[in-house]
């Protein structure tokens, strides 16, 4: 996993409420054995019509949108099946950090999990980002902050174990195999 | 109750900067959201810690046709053939007990847990599947991992977790007849929302729950995470044990007997606080359908498409290809799918037949019958139902996740209706363009019967 510190980028805004992860990857790509790769088909039925061909009307397919990496989406990202994959097509896209007034469970277990910043902010702040496509914001993951263009900044919030995994670029792993002794402890105790 | 099951399995405790450390009792695959993990634990140089604890089967991918699974034609989507493929090396390397395609003790993940009688009390289950919650329907914390933590279950049969709230559905009274488990959850979604359970384990409470079989209970924990769950969780009772009794992989015994003092146990005390609370009559409650794409838009068989919403409403019409304040009743169906983790159990495929009995499907209308385990199909093909279903013009598969999300090619084509048993209404969900109305199968089957959305109550006297 990559070390995360700061993320400074233009955003790119989709206001759907309830964005769930068989929109973010559709379970027909799901058949894959490896974790790269699936960045060409996140929101494959919203990015694509029939034929296959860019709707140019998607808010990822504008040209202004280009090279953004912070993704601002409507209340309860990720809700639905808990397909790591939709973390994975987000990052492989370019996505960085995604920006909610509410994150499904597991979604935001599974963005953590790889070093995608899930960036919870007040209804205030969502609405202006909302509102403002292509904003110009920095995400500091040491502070758990988040700036917008004027300098504003609005905390977020992020665990103390979460923030050093993201900032050292650890995985979890590491972390849990060092409680090897006492998970033995643990089931000689409930054989 | 949620409490006493997470206390048993702290391994460390959690602090503010560190999540706990919790061991996990039951791991169940399947071969869609493991490759992965497996990849990782080969390049960190990991075995298993527990392979005892892990159970592999295949589901998502694998076809229903009988001549795919049994007569050596090949699975039709190539890297569905490779994924499967790659479950058997990963089982076979790393020791893992698999349930192969040909396997007849083969199913859904979810299906399967309770038949063996592996899914019990108490127990803290895990899968890379987020209808895991079905397994809170005996006492057990179950709930749905991505594949980094199934990779951290493999290696050390923990996950760092953060403990969640509580939140008690009361349910009182007794369903009214031609009113189901189904119905229920579709109403509590609505009620509570599907960002409703967010950050709660969800306990099923009250008479109404008390009185369901375990079938019924297991209707209900499974669709937890359409609200947002974490989990859903019900009280074991004589219901439970009766169920677990005898099944293959239950405690025999003196341990039957030390099992059945501890589970007792487990039920939450009378007057224990909850961080939140709904209350609902289920003698007030209709046969319910969604008309939306997401299963909290949900309205009467009897009633209407709501009269107006807001934008997510608006789009959701629009894909539905439905108007604002349409009666439900005018909705055309094309396709019926009867099966799936949420209702593919044998009294599920029971309630559909009495439906069926004696009737064709409607000029135009397709449907498919998918058992959830191999088990079932044999258990219903001993009873007849199978007959039913293809004299009625049905298909008749072989066990699988099949069309609740399309990845093993059975799909509803674009712009049609579907009427299904299903979990999810998200668009695209059982095909490209596919417009999903989620119902009980005794809806789905009245449905099939009219060729458009059917009270099954017109059909009582089946």
């Amino acid at each position: 996993m990559p070390a995360v510190k700061t993320i400074r980028s233009r955003t790119v805004v989709l206001p759907t409420s309830n964005i769930d992860t068989d929109q973010i990857i559709p379970a027909r790509f799901l058949t894959s054995t490896s974790r790269a790769g699936f960045g060409k088909n996140l929101f494959a039925d919203w990015r694509y019509d029939a034929a296959g061909n860019p709707r140019p009307d998607f808010a990822l397919n504008k040209p202004e949108a280009q090279g953004a990496q912070v993704l601002v989406a409507g209340r309860n990202i990720g809700c639905g099946s808990s397909r790591e994959h939709a973390a994975w097509a987000l990052q492989d896209f370019g996505i960085a950090a995604v920006v909610s007034t509410e994150f499904a469970d597991i979604f935001r277990t599974n963005s953590l999990k790889n070093g995608l910043v899930p960036v919870l902010v007040d209804e205030k702040t969502h609405a202006w980002l909302l509102a403002h496509p292509q904003a110009e914001v920095t995400i500091d993951v040491e502070q758990s902050t988040l700036a917008l263009p004027d300098g504003t900044t609005v905390k977020f919030p992020l665990e103390g174990f979460a923030r050093y995994c993201l900032l050292n670029g650890v995985d979890e792993l590491g972390y849990l195999l060092s409680k090897s002794e006492a998970i033995s402890r643990y089931e000689q105790a409930h054989r | 109750m949620f409490e006493k099951v997470w206390d048993d399995h702290v391994v460390v405790a959690e602090t503010a900067e560190t999540p706990a450390v919790l061991f996990i009792d039951l791991h169940l695959t399947h071969e869609v959201t493991t490759p992965q993990a497996y990849t990782e634990l080969r390049k960190r140089g990991l075995r298993l810690r527990r392979p005892d604890l892990t159970l592999a089967t295949m589901d998502h991918s694998t076809p229903t046709r009988t001549e795919q699974v049994f007569g050596g034609v090949p699975i039709a989507v190539d890297s569905a053939a490779r994924q499967v493929q790659q479950l058997e090396q990963n089982a076979r390397e790393f020791g893992v007990e698999l349930f192969d395609l040909q396997d007849s003790r083969r199913g859904i993940v979810h299906i399967i847990g309770p038949e063996l009688g592996l899914t019990q009390p108490g127990k803290t289950i895990v899968c890379g599947d987020s209808h895991t919650s079905t397994h809170g329907a005996f006492g057990a914390l179950a709930f749905g991992i991505g594949t980094t933590e199934v990779g951290h279950v493999l290696a050390t049969q923990c996950l760092l977790q953060r403990r969640p709230k509580t939140f008690a559905i009361n349910v009182a009274n007794k369903l009214p007849t031609g009113v189901t488990a189904k119905d229920l959850i579709l109403a509590i979604i609505g009620k509570i929302g599907v960002s409703g359970g967010t950050g709660y384990v969800l306990e099923y409470r009250g008479d109404c729950i008390s009185g369901m079989s375990m079938d019924e209970r297991m209707t209900i924990c499974n669709m937890s995470i359409e609200a947002g769950a974490r989990a859903g969780m019900i009280a074991p009772d004589a219901t439970t044990f009766a169920y677990l009794q005898d099944t293959p992989r239950a405690p025999r015994g003196d341990a039957w007997a030390a099992a059945l003092e501890r589970w007792k146990k487990l039920p939450t005390e009378a007057g224990a606080r909850f961080d939140r609370s709904v209350e609902i009559d289920a003698a007030t409650l209709v046969p319910m359908v969604t008309y939306g794409t997401h299963p909290g838009m949900v309205a009467p068989v009897t009633g209407s498409v709501p009269s107006q919403g807001d934008a997510v409403f608006e789009k959701a019409l629009a894909y539905m290809g439905l108007k604002a304040g349409e009666p439900i009743s005018n909705v055309p169906v094309n396709n019926v799918f009867v099966g799936s983790c949420t209702n593919g159990r044998l009294s599920d495929l029971r309630n559909a037949a009495r439906v069926l009995r004696g009737h064709k499907l409607a000029a135009g209308v397709k449907m498919l019958v998918v058992p959830g385990s191999q088990n079932v199909k044999r258990a219903a093909e001993a009873e007849g139902l199978d007959r039913v279903f293809l004299d009625a013009g049905a298909e008749w598969r072989e066990s699988g996740c099949s069309m609740c999300l399309g990845m093993n090619g059975d799909l509803v084509p674009s712009g049609h209706y579907s009427i299904s048993t299903s979990n999810r209404n998200f668009e695209g969900r059982q095909g490209v363009g596919a417009r999903t109305l989620l119902a009980s199968p005794e809806t789905a089957a009245a449905s099939a019967i009219r060729g458009r959305v059917t009270d099954p109550r017109e059909f009582s006297s089946n």
